[in-house]
């Protein structure tokens, strides 16, 4: 599904990534986790195409095509979600609206008419459901005023009325009490398929005890320095990341 | 019942007058401004003697006067005497089919959603069936008159009910008021008239597209609307199509008289030619509107202006009667190299008064927005309210925003709030929503649509709808 080979990428001219390689296959959970600074944003914002980053080498493969190619609005109407750590406020603009807005665009730009009137209300209810929110939420202003849960609630919500392919949870667990931890975990893992995949971006373990992943990779200064199963996020929890630094600099 | 002869009078008068009317067209007034030009067109509308007196008298005083200065805005001045004030109602050119249409405007009315009907109607097409607007029209006509509600034509007006042109005429906006304001009265061709007896609630808005006598408006247009006691009207002007016209000068005058209890809405959309994108051309539009509220009565403006290359209009409200209520709800786009000075004045006078300002200013390109308003409350305006809400979009770093809010205040008990801010459209919101699917353009509209949401909210449903298309037409391509 995506596959990245050798992505080397910045921001006015500091380089960032130093050369990613990552696959990610569908129905596959993959966790990238790191300390700060180490390039987890930038991988997220690179993916997504946003427009701030240059990209210096390498490529992006999603489902045959070069991702690179394509502006951000492209990328998401071929099924690219990212679910951002400060999701920002749009005053005046309701939660409906802007996922009406959102689901009708894409369908236009891939040739389908507008979702009728009563399915979007139907889907609406379904995932609200899902994710525990009410219906005032819908009416509020896109996240003025929300509460950090509500903003990655919200998040969560429009990624299950958009269903993307491969859905990006940038930090999403942060600023979340247990609660809400649990609720978005529990949207996030009632979503998944076997044919869409999901990149949990976490500094910490917690989230990953109820989203469980396939594939932990540690990145460290723009590099992914190790790769494993769930067991490497306990032992990243357990031992902070110094081990991995360390291991770098014998290496 | 009439009887057969009063109706041959009538076919005769009207054949009268017809004739005579067919007859001036062929003259044009030469350009230039003077007492003779005014009489000229006086006697050409065929007016009674109050009426050209009243005209002379605001010549006379704008003599004494001198074009003001004081707006945020820069222009060449307008060189009157090479304006040619009276020309008969020209006949648009009547075209074979929309084929023969700029293709540029097709796809602006395209984007704007204005039916086929309504695209030829504005584009002077001839058309061989009945449009629905006319039947509509003239249904509509019966409806109004049953209510006793008159709406013509000012120069219908001041044929057909003179006492009530002779009482308001003026009363709000006074001839001397200000320099464009003289000028309008002095040489005004026509404009709107609209008066709504006691205790009715008229049942439909009122557009000046339902106007019965279309032809002959432009430059100079006169406005004036009369609420009378506990009434309701809700009046729309303009209309979201690009207008183009070759006077580059527009300098019309609104006057609104709410008596005890009434209720006026007067609603606006302005696109008038802004102009090139290099800002050559365009039209300026300096306009004076005003309200005046008696007791318990209410005015709100509300105006969503994107067009014209040079705007200074300030939409006020005397708040003479006790517990009268004034509203202004304004949003104001300027792109590319476009100017504009707007705001209002709340003339606090009487008890209890309360008034309300909405400002929502965006500015993109290379363009200058003012927001410039008066709060004033007298000294036996006890217990005046004010909330005052200016806000300023940016877009690019090429345009300016500016606020001059004035409050003069002689009364102690008087509460007065006023909010501002300013904002730009962040990168951040734009790939927000790109990243959700929506593309540069449509989401500039929506976070401009949802910023501009207190003010289209005010506006009739089909108007707003319209409104909000406009906005986003407007800003197109202004940021990137």
């Amino acid at each position: 599904m995506l596959k990245i080979s050798n992505l080397q990428a910045g921001i006015e001219g500091k380089e960032i990534l130093k050369g990613i390689d990552l696959e990610v296959k569908p129905g596959e959970v993959h966790a990238i986790m790191g300390p700060n600074g180490s390039g987890k944003s930038t991988l997220s914002s690179v993916i997504a195409g946003r427009e701030d980053y240059e990209v210096n080498g390498g490529n992006i493969d999603f489902e045959g095509e070069d991702l690179l190619d394509l502006g951000p609005d492209e990328r998401a109407h071929k099924g690219i979600f990212l679910s951002f750590q400060y999701p920002v406020e749009i005053p005046g603009v309701t939660v409906t609206n802007f996922i009406k807005t959102a689901i009708n665009e894409s369908r236009k730009a891939k040739g389908e008419e507008a979702m009728p009137a009563n399915e979007m209300l139907k889907k609406m209810r379904e995932k609200m459901s899902l994710l525990e929110i009410d219906n005032a939420f819908l009416s509020r202003s896109l996240n003025e005023g929300f509460s950090g849960g509500e903003k990655k609630r919200n998040e969560i919500f429009q990624m299950a009325m958009l269903e993307p392919k491969l859905a990006i949870l940038d930090e999403t667990d942060s600023g979340l009490d247990i609660d809400a931890l649990r609720i978005v975990a529990n949207g996030v893992n009632k979503l998944k398929s076997k044919n869409n995949a999901v990149i949990v971006i976490t500094h910490y373990q917690r989230l990953l005890d109820y989203i469980v992943p396939d594939f932990v990779h540690v990145l460290y200064k723009g590099r992914i320095v190790k790769s494993g199963d769930k067991t490497l996020a306990h032992e990243l929890e357990a031992k902070g990341y110094d081990w991995i630094k360390e291991e770098r600099v014998e290496g | 019942m009439k009887t057969e002869e009063s109706y041959l009078e009538e076919v005769t008068a009207s054949e009268y007058k017809y004739g005579f009317y067919t007859n001036i067209e062929s003259d044009k007034v030469p350009p230039g401004l003077n007492e003779e030009v005014i009489r000229i067109i006086s006697a050409k509308k065929n007016e009674p003697e109050w009426m050209l007196e009243w005209r002379l008298d605001a010549f006379r005083k704008f003599q004494k006067m001198t074009e003001p200065k004081w707006p945020n805005v820069t222009y060449p001045e307008p060189d009157l005497q090479a304006i040619s004030y009276y020309a008969a109602p020209k006949k648009k050119k009547e075209l074979e089919s929309l084929d023969e249409v700029d293709p540029e405007l097709l796809k602006t009315f395209e984007k704007l959603g204005i039916s086929l009907d309504e695209q030829k109607r504005l584009t002077g097409v001839a058309m061989d069936v009945v449009v629905d607007s006319v039947s509509v029209a003239t249904t509509f006509k019966a409806k109004l008159r049953e209510l006793g509600i008159i709406f013509c034509s000012i120069s219908e007006a001041i044929q057909e009910h003179p006492e009530l042109v002779k009482k308001y005429l003026g009363t709000v906006v006074p001839k001397s008021d200000n320099y464009y304001a003289a000028l309008n009265s002095a040489v005004f061709t026509d404009g709107s008239f609209c008066y709504i007896p006691k205790g009715v609630r008229c049942p439909m808005e009122l557009s000046t597209y339902f106007r019965i006598n279309e032809a002959g408006t432009g430059q100079f247009e006169r406005t004036l609307v009369i609420a009378d006691e506990a009434s309701y009207v809700s009046y729309l002007e303009g209309c979201t199509a690009p207008m183009r016209d070759e006077n580059q000068l527009h300098a019309a005058v609104v006057e609104l008289v709410a008596l005890d209890d009434a209720e006026i809405k007067y609603s606006t959309v302005q696109n008038w030619y802004p102009g090139d994108k290099e800002g050559k051309g365009g039209v300026y539009n300096f306009v004076t509107k005003r309200g005046l509220c008696e007791r318990n009565a209410k005015i709100s403006w509300t105006q969503v202006e994107t067009g014209s290359a040079v705007t200074w209009k300030y939409p006020s409200c005397i708040l003479k009667g006790e517990n009268s209520v004034g509203e202004f709800y304004s949003v104001a786009v300027t792109n590319n190299y476009q100017q504009a000075d707007t705001g209002t004045k709340m003339i606090h006078l009487g008890k209890n008064t309360k008034s309300t300002i909405i400002s929502k200013g965006i500015c993109a390109g290379k363009s200058n927005g003012s927001y410039r308003g008066l709060v004033k409350i007298g000294p036996r305006a006890e217990n005046a309210r004010n909330f005052s809400q200016c806000d300023s979009l940016l877009m690019g770093d090429g345009c300016g925003s500016h606020t001059f809010p004035y409050i003069e205040t002689q009364n102690k008990s008087a509460k007065i709030e006023h909010e501002a801010t300013t904002s730009k459209i962040g990168e951040d919101q734009i790939f927000y929503c790109q990243q959700r699917g929506i593309g540069e353009e449509e989401a500039i509209a929506l976070i401009v649509n949802g910023y501009c949401k207190d003010v289209l909210n005010q506006l009739p449903m089909e108007f707003a709808v319209e409104a909000q298309k406009l906005l986003a037409i407007s800003l197109e391509g202004s940021v990137g």
